[in-house]
This record gives structure tokens, C-alpha cells and sequence, in this order.
């Protein structure tokens, strides 16, 4: 018989997914808010998104092939989501080589020291931009104006963020909230990162990885809502009325990298923790510190801090959280 | 001032973390008999369990305790690393020969037809509770490298060409951590002989000779000419296998000669001049013999 | 509609090769080789020996203690041997063989094609008449049905499920039977009800056969049948007994050594069903059953009614014959079924489709890193942590593997069919559950000697 039997244990099939597959996913879902940041701040974005994911992929490989050895993964794409999502926490205004340091600190120390792909307790590109923006604090939080006329130039390179805590200092919220014009937030037109200032992008690419599967809804509600019902708190407590009860929460959603942080950076595999119900605490843990970050502490914005944090605690989430086994229910 | 202050609250800090790791020290302190840090130091520190503990403290803390030690062994360490031991705790040394980890199947790729290609993790105990293996032989080695994953002193290698696990009897410290491993059981811990000389039927298959010929060219059929040939009763065939036993062998090589599969492996020596009046040609005797097996069942 | 609570998958039903293929007679063979460990248990004590004559029903096993089933000859003929073949999986079994000579049944086996629903036996009648007639689990876990239904002492059924859920990708063998045999099915679910003595009766069928479903509900109406039929959302493992319990009545079987007789429930498979009714109301044994031999490449896939003992190779020839290259036969479906090396080996009780992969399906995808992406927690119906287990598996970590439940797998392979890096998932689980289980055992039997 002209035939070859292949012998192996169940199951015999396989489902179309592969990592490449939801990488591939992963970039389609970030294309919306490269696109609307490339309107914006003009081409000089996809020079630093380029400069981004070459350096991303040829540290991968360099590392891979020198110290790790086996087979090689920068083919799996997660070395291209990881530049791509570098960038996306840059200010277009950036020198070169400091993307191409913040490519090593997030390949190099980030991800490869830990054994590579999967090891990993730290999201990288987070790694890379907290490093950057501790190292170089000037060039990191120097922003150009968005360039498309219509937008009041108000903030003078400051991030909405950044205003609203410096007028906050000495006014109340309501005060602090007039220099911005949230559906100007919305649609991008407000100084920030690259990848964090276009909210309906963002939340179009979230829904794309709903739609595909890729990721599920318990992490960037978890985090959003926990923002929004933090910023409503405040209000309350502060005693203002009006219109500031509701806009304040909505501007803490829209502004900096909450919508960034939430769909593509707390929900990175390989940091986030296994089961749903682990991942409802670590999505609140990350609404908390970020929110508490953004009104007491010295930085405008949480974000990456909190994600690095509930990062670290992941571990212990998997260990303690359980999923909800079959037959336990009635038991307990 | 802030500087005495800074100096003074700092020492007091120290001195009563000092104080408080003083007592809980004495109040988990653990009485341990000093000999078995001696002993433990004594032993080779693989930490392989060829003795039977999970690690060389283990066997260390039994030696210390046990007043009759005869069945304790570190098969690592061997005779001389024993009687250390044992003169050094005024106790009788075990003894113990030496034994080295043989590997019992010849069905190398040439002789063992594969049917099939397995596909599933490359893990022996894997395959072995799943179905066959590659070939039609349900004895023979798998070659996936349990073994080798459980060796600690990288004594046992897979042949890639022979797709059969290998022992180096220079590394093997008979630690029968392979023995374990192995889901076929054809690792077998066997009498080492001065030169790593060896005779053995390199073969596990329990099934009916004309089974084992069609399924290994390299199978014992259990037709027992080895047994006897042998002037010392130690070849023994039960389940149509044939077997050597190690102490009373004395490597006469008369049985390697008479094998008409060249199941039984000599390792280390020259074989023994072939009679004069028999025909060298090989591939016939074993089809003939074939026959004969069948005719007895 | 109802599916069950935890996780699943969802992967192509592929069922559209042989679903609309009515239920064919395969010729009948030249020669069967009967193995006597059909079933879960202890294997049956040969009856026979070389040189009998025999006759189609006759017995030629017998069950060795309880936990055991009856085996009867599927052919009339002369027995030649009884000796060890290989099984599917090239392992040496006993078997029975059988020259055919002619097709010669049992006088007492009633072959009318007239439906009785009469039933007059007493509940312990009927599960003696089961027993003789050698009835397992045909779904594919081979339990004898008459251990099945003798419920233990201080348990009570309230729910007889019948499992027509065919969840397995590929297969029709239950679909064609609830479509073609409807009726004859139905009796046997009331016979199963009235020797369990439960209320409910529900046959629990997926969606994804609305005609099985419509034929079952019309028979009801018209000849007035006390059984529910319960369409279920598709979802794989649908067909395990406990994601059916949960599916049917929202009741969760606890972990092990818990049964599902525990929750009141007690699951049959669909063709069991309509083998029970042939074994109480035709005194015919289980010699027969229908075979669904399929796969993408298949030229024809067909759904044949095929002898016990049949050599596989002839229904893969009814099938069109294997494309050439590298191929994968599977015994089963492909989500749990067994891969063959060996196929001249029969078919047996629990053999309820014969499943063939060509080229690169017949492979496994390539592995890669464990990304922690979370999908096996989510795929997994018991509630584990899949990849957890793998690690615990490699690291022989039996203890802690035990304490994550390991035991309570029950082996459906969602794990390792959605994982995106292709990881062997149950490759390691099932080690792993292997082992602790043996560990369990061994534990169990130490206390016992204590005692």
C-alpha cells in the first residue's frame, strides 16, 4: 500500500487558530488608531511606528539566535505587536535612537531575559515605555500639537491629563474640566502618544477582538468601569453638582492611555492573569492604582504603572483564583 | 544632631531585629545529629535516588539512623564510597557488585520494519499507553528518550540511526533511574564485568517466535539452543524469551555463536571462532528455525 | 436553548459527508475476528473452542463476574481459532475467529421487521434479558448497560437521558438510527424507563439535526409516547454523560467517585437505546450495529449496518479506499476516536464510526511557546486549568496535579483542539490523570489493607 499511517493520540483535529493568527488579529485591530494618529500628527507617525517594529523584530532575532538558542518565533508576529504597541506610547515628536533603546529595554530586558515568548511576567512594550520615560522625561512628555485646523490650541503641549491636574491643584473639578473639549478627546484631537489619543479607534479595534475572539470582555470593562464609578466617587465626595458628574468620569476614560491601556495592554496574553474571575480583579486593580495615580500622584498618567503592577501580581491571581469547576457549584 | 539621630535610631533598629532573630532562632532550633552533615558530604551530592531517597540527605539521615544498614546502597558512589561511610560510623558496609543499566532490545530500524509514524508527543510512556509503537513489535524500544530525560549522568543517548537507547557504561552509575523510566521494562540492571564486557539477550518479546520473526529480524524466538548450549544453567527461556542470568553467566560466549537471530549481544570481547562446519551464511538458519518453532507450537 | 454551563467548543460538525446517506447492509464477511474485551470491565470467558459450530446470536463469551458483557457470534460458521490479534492498535488481544458459512441465526431471534411495544416484563426481567443479550455503551464508552441500570441501594433515577446528541464531528450513526428507526428506538427508551422506574424520559438531540428531531417529536404525537425530545444548542463535549445532565436538567454530577446516578440521572446512548429494544422485544443479541465510515477525502462515506468482527479494511473500501501519502485512520470521531495501525482489526460494540484523514490533516499542527493566552481555561467543560496540568504533567508534580482535579477530566480534548500554540495538552493530561489515578488506587487499597 502506497500509504503512510500517522498514529497519534486524540484529539485529531485543530481549531484555524494559531498565535500567528491572533497576532495577526491583534495588529488589524491596532491599524484604525495608527491610521487616525497618522491624520493627526502627520506622517512623521509611521517613521516612529517603522523605526519601532524593525528594531522590535531584529532584537528578537539577534537575542533569540545569540543567547536563547531553539527555534526562532519572530514569525509568530508577537515581536511586531509588541513594536507596534512601543510606538503607540511614543510622542511622534521622538528622537530615533530612543525608540531604538526603548526596543531594547522591551525586547532585550523585557522579554528576552525571562526566556522569550510566553516567560515573560511583564508586558514589554510597557517595560520599554516606563523605562523611556524615566530615563528621558523631556522627549517622552514634549508633544506636538495635533495639526488638523478646527482643534483650540489650549494646552500648549501639555496632555489634557496634565492640565486638568495642574488647574485641579487650585480650582475644583469643574474648573479643571474647561480647558478640554471631550468630543474633540473622542474623535483624537488632543497632544498625547501616538496610539492613545484616537478613543473611537481604539475602541472600534476593541471590538474587532471581541468579534474575532481574541480577547473577552472581562478585562477592559473591569478597568473602564472601575475609572469611571473611581471619578464619579470623587465628584460625589468633592460636593460639585452639575454636569462635571458625568463629564469627569468620561474624561478619565477618553484621556491618556486609559482606552490604549485597557484593550491592548492589560489584555496581553502572557501578563494577564487565566480565568475570568482573575481577571475582573486584575482589570479593577488596574482601574484603582491608575485612578489614584492620576489624582495624588506626581505623574499625570497611571496607566502603565498600574498595568506593571497588577503584572506582578498575576502570578497570584493564578494561583489563588480558580476557574469554576464542573460539580462544585451544589457542593459549595 | 539629625545625623546622631539618623545613627541612633538606626543601631536601635539593628539591635532589636538582632534581638528578635536571636530568639526565634533558639526556638526553632533543630536538633540534628552532626554525622549525617559528614555523611551527606561523603556521598557523590547527585541527588540521582538510586537509593531508594529522594536525595543524598535522605540516604545520609537513614545510614546516621538505622543501626543495621545492609540495605542501604549508593549505587553511585559504589563499594569504596560505602565502606567510608561505614568505618566512619562504626557500622558493617553493605556489599554490593557492581551493576551497569543494559539495554535489552536489538530491533534496530534495518531489522524492525516501522508501519507507522507516530506523531504524538515524543514521550515513551506517552506512545506506550497509547498503542504499539512504530513497529509491529510490542516489546521493542520506543526510542522517544525517557531514559534519557530520567538519566542525571548523560550516560544513556538514543542511536538516531538506530533508533535505540544506548548506555555508555563508563558514565552509568547503575543509579536504575532508566529502569524505571522505561514503559517497555527492557532496562535491566545487569552484573558489570571488568572492560564493560557483556553478554545478553537483547530482546523483550513475549510473543510467539513466528509473531516476534515477522514483526524483528532481530527478535529472540525462544527457541532455546542457547540453553542448551550453556554448561552453566544460567540461560532460562520462559514465555518463548530467553534469558541470561548475570551471576551465574561466565561469558563463555558458546550461546552468542548458536543464536540464529543474533539476538544474544556480546559486548567488549572477540566471539568465539566459529566451528569450521558451519556454514556462515546467516539469513537461511533463521527461516529454518522459523519453521521448526512453529512445528513445536 | 440549553447547552451545558462550562466552557466547550465549537468545531466544524463536518457531519454533511454522511448524513443524508441512508443506513446501508455492508455484505456480510468472509471471516470475523470477535475480541472478547469489548466493553469496559473485565474481558468475557470464551465459550467456544477451535472447530464448534456456531450460529449467528449465539453465545461464544461469556461475561467474567458482573462488571463484564456477554459477547455472541455475529456469523454463522466454524470457529478457527481463538488466539491473540492485534487490536486497532497493533496490541495482542483475544479474539474469537470465525469462518462464515452462510447466514444461519438462532431460532429464537425474531428478524419481522414488525415493531412490538408491548412489554410485559418486570424491571429485573428486562435488565436480565440486556445482560444476556451482551448490551454495552455504543456511543463509544462501552459500559455494560445492565451494571448501568441496576441503580445502587439508597440512589433513585428520576431522569432517563437519552443521548442522541452525537457530538462528535464527522459521525451520523445515532443521527440515521433516530431518523430510520425512530420508533423502534423510542420502545427501547420505554423499556429502559420502565426497568429504571423514572418519570422523565428525555431524548437530548442537537440542533444540528432538525430532521431527527421533527421525526422524533412526529412519533411521539402520533403513537403517543410519554418522552420528551430536548433540542440542544450545538456545542462539543455536548455527548459526555455529565455535560448532558448539566445540559438536560441543569444538575451537576459532583467529582469523582461521584456517578451520575447521584444527581437521579441516568444516560443512554440513542443506538443502545434501539439495541435494547431488539435484545428484550426480539431476543436478538448485540451482533450487529451501524458503522459510520466518513472523512473529507472518502470517495463515498456511507452509514453501513455492519457485523461485530467485520475487518475494518472492508469499510474502508465501501468508503471509496484511502487516498495515498500520509493518512490518518481514526476509530471513533476525531475529537476522542482512536488512531489505527492495524486495519484488518474488527469492529467492535463501541466502534460507531470508522474517521480518515489525508495529507496534512492527518498530522498535527506545529508546537510552539505557551503564550498563557487563557483559551484551554476557557475551552475546558470540567472547569480545569489545562495548562497548568501540562507543566505539572512534564514536572511528574502528581501531588499538586491531583489537588487541581486532574481526575476530574474527562479526556474530551477541547483543551488541545483550541490551543493556539498546538501544545499536546491532553498528551501530558492524560498521563498525568493516568498516573494519579493510580496513585488513588494504590492509596485506596493501602488503607483498606490497614483495615
Amino acid at each position: 500500500m502506497a500509504n503512510k499511517f500517522i498514529v497519534a493520540p486524540a484529539p485529531h483535529m485543530h481549531n484555524p487558530h494559531s498565535t500567528q493568527s491572533l497576532m495577526r488579529d491583534v495588529i488589524i485591530a491596532l491599524l484604525p488608531a495608527l491610521a487616525v494618529s497618522a491624520w493627526v500628527y502627520g506622517l512623521g507617525v509611521l517613521m516612529v511606528t517603522a523605526i519601532a517594529i524593525v528594531s522590535c523584530v531584529v532584537f528578537e532575532y539577534i537575542f533569540q539566535r545569540l543567547f536563547l538558542g531553539g527555534r526562532q518565533t519572530i514569525t509568530n508576529l508577537s515581536a511586531i505587536v509588541t513594536g507596534l504597541l512601543l510606538a503607540f506610547n511614543l510622542p511622534t515628536s521622538i528622537p530615533w535612537w530612543i525608540i531604538v533603546v526603548g526596543a531594547l529595554v522591551a525586547i532585550g530586558v523585557g522579554k528576552m531575559t525571562y526566556g522569550g515568548l510566553g516567560k515573560n511576567p511583564f508586558n514589554p512594550a510597557l517595560v520599554g515605555r516606563v523605562f523611556l520615560l524615566i530615563a528621558y522625561p523631556v522627549q517622552m512628555t514634549s508633544f506636538a500639537q495635533p495639526s488638523v485646523s478646527g482643534y483650540v490650541d489650549a494646552m500648549s503641549g501639555a496632555t489634557p491629563l496634565a492640565s486638568v491636574k495642574a488647574l485641579a491643584a487650585d480650582g475644583s473639578l469643574a474648573e479643571s474640566l474647561g480647558s478640554v473639549d471631550l468630543s474633540n478627546m473622542f474623535i483624537g484631537m488632543m497632544p498625547g502618544s501616538m496610539g492613545e489619543i484616537a478613543a473611537m479607534a481604539l475602541i472600534l479595534g476593541g471590538l474587532y477582538m471581541l468579534w474575532r475572539k481574541v480577547i473577552t470582555w472581562h478585562i477592559p470593562v473591569s478597568i473602564l468601569l472601575t475609572m469611571a464609578i473611581f471619578a464619579f466617587a470623587v465628584v460625589l465626595l468633592s460636593g460639585e453638582k452639575g454636569a462635571v458628574l458625568y463629564e469627569f468620569p468620561a474624561f478619565h476614560l477618553l484621556a491618556g492611555g486609559a482606552l490604549l491601556g485597557a484593550i491592548f495592554m492589560a489584555t496581553d496574553y502572557v501578563t494577564s492573569p487565566m480565568t475570568h474571575k482573575a481577571m475582573v480583579i486584575y482589570g479593577i486593580g488596574i482601574g484603582l492604582i491608575t485612578m489614584v495615580i492620576r489624582l495624588w500622584g506626581a505623574y499625570p498618567e497611571g496607566m502603565s504603572f498600574a498595568i506593571l503592577i497588577m503584572n506582578a501580581v498575576t502570578p497570584l491571581l493564578n494561583k489563588y483564583i480558580k476557574p469554576r469547576r464542573f460539580g462544585k457549584t451544589s457542593a459549595k | 544632631m539629625t545625623v546622631l539621630f539618623t545613627i541612633l535610631t538606626l543601631s536601635l533598629l539593628g539591635i532589636f531585629a538582632a534581638v528578635v532573630l536571636y530568639f526565634v532562632a533558639q526556638k526553632f532550633k533543630v536538633e540534628e545529629d552532626p554525622r549525617i552533615d559528614e555523611v551527606e558530604k561523603m556521598l557523590p551530592g547527585a541527588n540521582c535516588g538510586g537509593c531508594g531517597f529522594a536525595g543524598c540527605r535522605g540516604l545520609a539521615d537513614a545510614l546516621v539512623s538505622k543501626d543495621d544498614i545492609s540495605a542501604l546502597f549508593c549505587p553511585v558512589g559504589g563499594a569504596s564510597t560505602m565502606e567510608g561511610i561505614a568505618t566512619y560510623l562504626g557500622k558493617v558496609a553493605p556489599k554490593k557488585e557492581p551493576t551497569v543499566a543494559t539495554v535489552r532490545c536489538g530491533g534496530v530500524c534495518s531489522k524492525r520494519p516501522r508501519t507507522n509514524e507516530y506523531n504524538g508527543t515524543k514521550s515513551c510512556v506517552i506512545a506506550a499507553s497509547f498503542y504499539v509503537g512504530e513497529s509491529a513489535c510490542a516489546y521493542g524500544c520506543l526510542g522517544y528518550g525517557d531514559c534519557v530525560e530520567a538519566c542525571a549522568f548523560d550516560a544513556i543517548k538514543v542511536n538516531p540511526e538506530t533508533g535505540i537507547a544506548e548506555v555508555d557504561p563508563d558514565k552509568c552509575t547503575a543509579c536504575g533511574a532508566c529502569v524505571k523510566a522505561c514503559p517497555k521494562k527492557i532496562i535491566e540492571l545487569r552484573k558489570k564485568w571488568p572492560k564493560n564486557r557483556a553478554v545478553y539477550v537483547a530482546c523483550a518479546s513475549k510473543d510467539k517466535g513466528a509473531v516476534t520473526m515477522k514483526a524483528c529480524k532481530a527478535g529472540c524466538i525462544g527457541c532455546g539452543k542457547c540453553a542448551k548450549v550453556c554448561a552453566f544453567g544460567a540461560i532460562t527461556i520462559e514465555n518463548g524469551l530467553a534469558y541470561i542470568d548475570s551471576q551465574k553467566c561466565k561469558l563463555c560466549r558458546k550461546c552468542v555463536n548458536e543464536c540464529p537471530t543474533g539476538a544474544i549481544v556480546l559486548k567488549g570481547m572477540d566471539p568465539l571462532p566459529k566451528e569450521p562446519k558451519v556454514a556462515p551464511a546467516k539469513p537461511a538458519e533463521p527461516k529454518a528455525e522459523v519453521k521448526n518453532e512453529s512445528v513445536n507450537a | 436553548m440549553k447547552t451545558f454551563p462550562i466552557g466547550g467548543v465549537h468545531p466544524s460538525d463536518n457531519k454533511c459527508w454522511s448524513k443524508d446517506k441512508a443506513i446501508e447492509v455492508l455484505e456480510l464477511p468472509d471471516v470475523v475476528n470477535i475480541p472478547l474485551a469489548q466493553h469496559i470491565g473485565a474481558p468475557a470467558t470464551a465459550k467456544v473452542a477451535k472447530g464448534d459450530k456456531v450460529l449467528v446470536g449465539q453465545l461464544i463469551a461469556e461475561a467474567t463476574g458482573f462488571m463484564s458483557a456477554n459477547i455472541h457470534s455475529s456469523v454463522s460458521g466454524t470457529v478457527t481459532a481463538v488466539d491473540m490479534l492485534p487490536n486497532a492498535q497493533g496490541i495482542r488481544q483475544m479474539m474469537i475467529t470465525i469462518k462464515r458459512e452462510g447466514d444461519e441465526w438462532m431460532p429464537e431471534i425474531d428478524r419481522s421487521a414488525d415493531i412490538i411495544r408491548e412489554c410485559n416484563l418486570e424491571p429485573q426481567a428486562i435488565i436480565a434479558k440486556i445482560k444476556e443479550a451482551g448490551i454495552v455503551g455504543m456511543g463509544g464508552a462501552t459500559f455494560p448497560t445492565h451494571v448501568k441500570l441496576s441503580i445502587p441501594q439508597g440512589c433513585t433515577a428520576e431522569y432517563l437521558i437519552i443521548n442522541g446528541v452525537e457530538c462528535e464531528p464527522f459521525l451520523t450513526s445515532d443521527h440515521r438510527n433516530m431518523l430510520e428507526r425512530g420508533e423502534e428506538m423510542l420502545i427501547g427508551v420505554e423499556i429502559i424507563a420502565k426497568a429504571l422506574g423514572v418519570k422523565h424520559a428525555i431524548v437530548g438531540v442537537e440542533n444540528n439535526k432538525p430532521d431527527a428531531i421533527a421525526n422524533l417529536k412526529k412519533i411521539i404525537a402520533e403513537k403517543g409516547f410519554d418522552i420528551k425530545v430536548e433540542p440542544l444548542k450545538v456545542q462539543y463535549p455536548q455527548g459526555g454523560e455529565k455535560q448532558l445532565i448539566a445540559a438536560v436538567t441543569g444538575r451537576q454530577v459532583p467529582p469523582p467517585p461521584a456517578l451520575p446516578i447521584h444527581v437521579g440521572a441516568v444516560v443512554c446512548n440513542a443506538s443502545t437505546s434501539l439495541a435494547v429494544y431488539e435484545a428484550v422485544q426480539k431476543n436478538k443479541p448485540l451482533v450487529e450495529r451501524v458503522v459510520t465510515i466518513t472523512g473529507e477525502t472518502m470517495a463515498t462515506p456511507r452509514n453501513l449496518l455492519t457485523r461485530m468482527g467485520t475487518p475494518i479494511t472492508k469499510l474502508v473500501e465501501m468508503g471509496g479506499g484511502l487516498k495515498d501519502g500520509d493518512v490518518k485512520v481514526v476509530n471513533g470521531g476525531p475529537m476522542m476516536g482512536r488512531a489505527m495501525v492495524n486495519l484488518d482489526s474488527p469492529v467492535t460494540k463501541g466502534c460507531s464510526g470508522i474517521t480518515a484523514f489525508a495529507g496534512e490533516k492527518a498530522h498535527r499542527v506545529e508546537v510552539e511557546e505557551c503564550i498563557k493566552c487563557a483559551k484551554c481555561v476557557e475551552a475546558c467543560p470540567m472547569g480545569l486549568e489545562p495548562y497548568l496540568l501540562i507543566k505539572l504533567s512534564q514536572r511528574q508534580m502528581w501531588d499538586r496535579a491531583e489537588e487541581e482535579r486532574i481526575p476530574d477530566c474527562i479526556e474530551c480534548g477541547c483543551c488541545q483542539y483550541t490551543c493556539p500554540a498546538g501544545l499536546p495538552l491532553l498528551d501530558y493530561v492524560r498521563l498525568a490523570k493516568q498516573t494519579v489515578m493510580g496513585i488513588i488506587r494504590a492509596r485506596a487499597a493501602a488503607q483498606a489493607a490497614n483495615k
